[in-house]
């Protein structure tokens, strides 16, 4: 079974966002929350890093922290998906084990 | 399914007790049990009561705690990370001679081995940190 | 607590110590967590790997130096830990610029062996899909 990988901090300030997709397993899951989700807008510079992780395993973001970041539904990269936080226990409970990359 | 939660941050500076605050009611909410939350670093300063937040924004000592006399969620600070920054129970006061106590209601502090346990314990371990 | 359960239990060290307390309190956590006997791994990697520097002073900042205890890694039991390759790389370091950390080997008469083995990215990334729980510091 394979990992929940969740990141929390903007690829504008850290690596960890790079640094979790330079270690995907096969099927991965990546998660994007609080600051992280600032790497989820499609034009911006990191956006190639969300569609390589794209092409391993499904890639979500916390919707609400989208929301509150005044980052629009219309403007996230095409393919990811928009959870809420049963989402995100589910997610969770769904996946061997969960990564926080902090 | 059972989950253990890790708090690595206090409230405020980082969104992460908001987040895992949200996440444990939504386990619950999802049928799914909160085995314990352990606050580590930082973490330990949710579960001072004297704090005094802003009336209009949320008091996160007080959603913690409201969680566990509702739900029975068992809270857990940590003691050495508890002691460097002045988390202290009664006991933990009078052991080190302190005139005071300042740990929130449905908070315990313990050692550790209450995170391992957790990690052993619970199916899923999720953390949330800076 | 339940008897006989034995887990896969990784820690994961991304952060250079003294700047922030996450090193030092996740050592802690190593350390205090080596009594409940699990299959435990250790991982530095990004900045984490200047965790296991040799020569770390920190006199003129007036932190307390930690970095001894990383040697009683091996006194503690733990026998997995990992450094990567390219995270040093990164960084312009190499192995000569870590730490001796070494454990005394039960199945060889206590000889004395290095404990810290350098392996790649990809390796690492398939460690990590292997445990039962991760613990990030």
């Amino acid at each position: 079974m394979s990992t929940l990988h969740i990141v929390n901090k903007s690829p504008f300030e850290r690596n960890a966002l790079a640094s979790c997709i330079g270690h995907l397993g096969n099927d991965d899951a990546v998660l994007l929350i609080e600051d992280a989700v600032v790497a989820a807008r499609d034009g911006s510079t990191v956006a190639p890093l969300i569609r390589e992780a794209l092409t391993n395993g499904p890639v979500y973001v916390l919707a609400a922290d989208l929301a509150a970041r005044a980052i629009k539904r219309e403007g996230v990269i095409a393919g990811m998906k928009l959870i809420d936080y049963r989402g995100f226990v589910e997610l969770a409970a769904q996946h061997a084990r969960t990564q926080s990359w902090l | 399914m059972r989950f253990g939660i890790l708090v690595n941050e206090g409230p405020y500076t980082h969104q992460a007790s908001d987040t895992a605050y949200r996440f444990a009611v939504a386990a619950i909410e999802s049928g799914h049990e909160v085995f314990r939350v352990f606050f580590y670093h930082d973490g330990v300063n949710n579960g001072t009561r004297l704090s005094v937040p802003p009336r209009d924004d949320r008091n996160m000592q007080m959603l913690w705690s409201d969680l566990a006399a509702k739900q029975g969620v068992d809270l857990v600070i940590c003691v050495a990370a508890a002691q460097r920054r002045g988390i202290l129970d009664a006991n933990e006061a009078k052991r080190h001679g302190k005139d005071g106590d300042n740990i929130a209601p449905g908070f315990r502090i313990s050692g550790l081995g209450q995170l391992m346990e957790a990690a052993i314990e619970a199916d899923r371990l999720v953390t949330f940190g800076d | 607590m339940a008897e006989g359960i034995k887990k896969k239990l990784l820690y994961v060290n991304r952060k250079a110590p003294y700047g922030t307390i996450y090193a030092l309190e996740g050592l802690e956590v190593v350390l205090v967590g080596a009594a409940f006997e699990q299959d435990v791994s250790v991982a530095f990697l990004d900045d984490g790997v200047f965790q296991l520097l040799d020569g770390q002073d920190t006199a003129d900042i007036g932190v307390k130096n930690f970095s001894r205890a990383y040697k009683a890694l091996g006194d503690f039991e733990v026998r997995k830990v990992y450094v990567e390759r390219e995270s040093l790389a990164e960084r312009g370091l190499d192995s000569a610029d870590l730490m001796q950390i070494t454990y005394e080997d039960e199945n060889d008469d206590g000889a004395e062996k290095p404990l810290v083995r350098l392996i790649d990215r990809r390796e690492l990334a398939h460690i990590m899909s292997e445990q039962d729980v991760i613990l990030s510091f």
